[in-house]
């Protein structure tokens, strides 16, 4: 008996299942899939308590929380901290930093993957591809706290090993303290994504290119296209689908530009370069406890993410490509 | 000798097939450019390695090496004779191994339901799953939720708030979605409920695919620093990932100097040695992690 009501619909059934599952009484869906329905109801509790209960707990943001009141106790204030955030003297600055960092990842950081992976598909020595594959792979696995010390390790005023070459290189008064400079916090930041990215990011285009039909290059040669004109003409547009895609996950993430990387790198003495959102939420809200303020930089943060999610689909889908739903 | 004669031939052949000389100009080009990257990625970290073995003379002298003149232990043997060291070690070891299982079950018995496709209300519970890959709450609410649960100075608040993986999940559901369904029919036949034959046939067939995932959470949960930081205020309950931070960054160190007393200001190569312990479990499981990556990078890319 039980194992009946257990058997799912065969294989047939399923089509069929599917466009009318609504119509099955709950009770009865409940009964025939208890197990699977077992089996989803840790996973749920987990996406309900620390994904869905901080999206209710966003509310805050409209009120002045006092922990001791609670969510439902704490007066509601409307929109007050945003007004204090658009028109506080943080915004412009955190602003400017977060979209100045969110450019140069985007003309740096983002092609780079793209030109490395094109590169080790013009490679024509299999074991040397492999082994370059394999070593620029490792970073991605590495903690930003081990990057930040190897940079420390390469730019530390005193010992540090590029420091000193460039010491070396320029006399003494080429003394830089290249991890308290201002001027160096955001090429610092950007090598470090560099290093750590790149590798990495060269997977999906490496499995885009090694999706492109030989027949096709082979067609191009018969026409008299030299190499460039093979990656020009064939190349290029068979990897453009994937590129646009990464390039939607990318501006949906424009203004995540990554707590930890950040706050690992910021001193005291490169704060007004270095604040951005995602740090300055940690600052306001766990270190000076402005919870309803912070919590309302941290909404209007996560809510330009959707809408520069869902715009950038549409422009994509706009401009002829295929987008990401 | 002859081995490297060997390889290099089918190559010239094929240089030949396509030989301009401007062709063949960029092919030693780009060999050079990706060489370099290679030894950029690293080169960083084999002068860790080699510093955190060499003496300190020998560091604040010499500004590059990849081979210490002398090999000496001391840092290693200065940081196993350290309680604090040695706690953050077993700590970040233990939360790491239990963090995985968690988030492995967690993450398998939730994929497997989702993967049926006749299941009533499936379709809003993965878009309840998408929806938070899209928005969070934030850093505070979460925060919030973890006090509330009481969860703050437990190493549960370094694991629960990241017990699944949205991304994983869809990636394992659609492996999931691809299995033959023969062997799961026949052990319903026999008698199995859905959690009998996911156990019994799902799991044991999912071996490679548990193996990877198993590594990636764990690299995230050693990796973590954020959860640390916003989680822990006790310092016993450091890990090691915080303890890097501390020793490498000079701010930090002169606050961990106020804090405990006994505390002397380490030198480079106990820094070095620091970040060497911190990596060298990653690079370790490396190889086996790279067996599988690719795949699992791309069923996710696919299936978006």
């Amino acid at each position: 008996m039980a194992t009946d009501l257990a058997t799912p619909p065969s294989k047939a059934a399923p089509k069929a299942k599917k466009r009318r599952a609504d119509k099955v009484p709950l009770r009865t869906a409940v009964l025939r899939y208890r197990w699977l329905y077992l089996m989803l109801v840790p996973g749920l509790a987990y996406f309900v308590l620390f994904k869905y209960l901080p999206m209710y707990g966003v509310t805050i943001a409209f009120q002045d929380f006092v922990p001791f009141l609670g969510y439902s106790g704490s007066p509601w204030v409307g929109l007050k901290h945003f007004e204090e955030l658009f028109a506080g003297p943080d915004f412009g600055r955190l602003m400017f930093n977060t979209l100045f960092l969110a450019l140069l990842h985007i003309v740096v950081v983002f092609p780079a993957p793209i030109i490395v992976a094109l590169l080790l598909n013009e490679l024509r020595l299999n074991i040397l591809k492999r082994s370059i594959q394999s070593l620029i792979y490792i970073p991605h696995f590495l903690s930003w706290t081990i990057v930040a010390s190897l940079t420390y390790v390469l730019f530390a005023a005193d010992f540090g090993v590029l420091s000193g070459w460039m010491r070396d290189l320029l006399g003494d008064t080429a003394k830089i303290d290249y991890m308290a400079q201002e001027e160096w916090f955001r090429p610092l930041i950007i090598l470090q994504q560099l290093w750590k990215m790149t590798g990495w990011g060269t997977i999906i285009y490496l499995a885009a290119l090694a999706g492109v039909d030989p027949n096709l290059y082979e067609a191009a040669r018969m026409d008299g296209a030299g190499r460039f004109r093979q990656l020009w003409h064939v190349t290029l547009p068979a990897i453009r689908p994937t590129v646009v895609v990464m390039a939607i996950l990318a501006s949906g993430n424009l203004l995540d530009t990554g707590f930890e990387q950040i706050w690992l790198m910021t001193t005291s003495l490169n704060r007004s370069v270095a604040d951005v959102f995602d740090t300055y939420v940690y600052y306001a809200g766990i270190q000076n406890g402005a919870i309803s303020y912070s919590t309302a930089v941290g909404l209007f943060k996560g809510v330009a993410g959707v809408i520069l999610i869902f715009g950038s689909n549409w422009l994509a889908k706009r401009l002829g490509q295929r987008g990401l739903f | 000798m002859s081995t490297m004669t060997e390889t290099k031939k089918p190559a010239k052949l094929k240089v030949d097939n396509n030989g301009s000389l401007g062709s063949r100009v960029f092919d030693a080009l780009n060999v050079i450019v990706l060489v370099a990257l290679a030894l950029i990625t690293v080169l960083p970290l084999l002068y860790v390695l080699a510093g955190s073995l060499a003496n300190e003379a020998e560091i604040s002298t010499r500004p590059f090496f990849l081979w210490p003149h002398k090999i000496v232990t001391e840092a290693y043997e200065y940081i196993f004779a350290t309680p604090t060291f040695v706690r953050a070690l077993v700590t970040t070891v233990v939360v790491t191994a239990v963090g995985m299982v968690v988030q492995v079950l967690l993450t398998f018995t939730m994929a497997y339901p989702l993967a049926k496709r006749y299941l009533p209300g499936r379709t809003l519970v993965l878009n309840l799953v998408i929806f938070t890959m899209v928005f969070s709450g934030g850093m505070i609410p979460t925060y919030l939720v973890v006090r509330d649960l009481g969860l703050l100075d437990s190493y549960w608040a370094l694991i629960l708030p990241l017990a699944i993986n949205p991304f994983y999940l869809i990636i394992v559901k659609s492996f999931f979605q691809e299995l033959p369904q023969a062997l799961e029919e026949a052990a319903r036949i026999d008698g199995c409920n859905e959690m009998g034959v996911f156990f019994k046939i799902v799991l044991p067939l999912s071996k490679p695919i548990i193996a990877t995932f198993s590594l990636f959470y764990a690299v995230a949960i050693w990796n973590d620093y954020m959860s640390p930081l916003l989680y822990l205020s006790d310092p016993n309950k450091w890990t090691l990932q915080i303890l890097v931070r501390q020793l490498t960054n000079t701010d930090a160190a002169a606050a961990l100097s106020q804090m405990d007393r006994t505390w002397v200001p380490p030198e480079q190569g106990l820094k070095f040695a620091v970040v060497v312990i911190a990596t060298l479990p990653i690079l370790f499981f490396y190889p086996f992690l790279q067996k599988h990556f690719a795949k699992g990078v791309l069923i996710g890319g696919v299936k978006e």
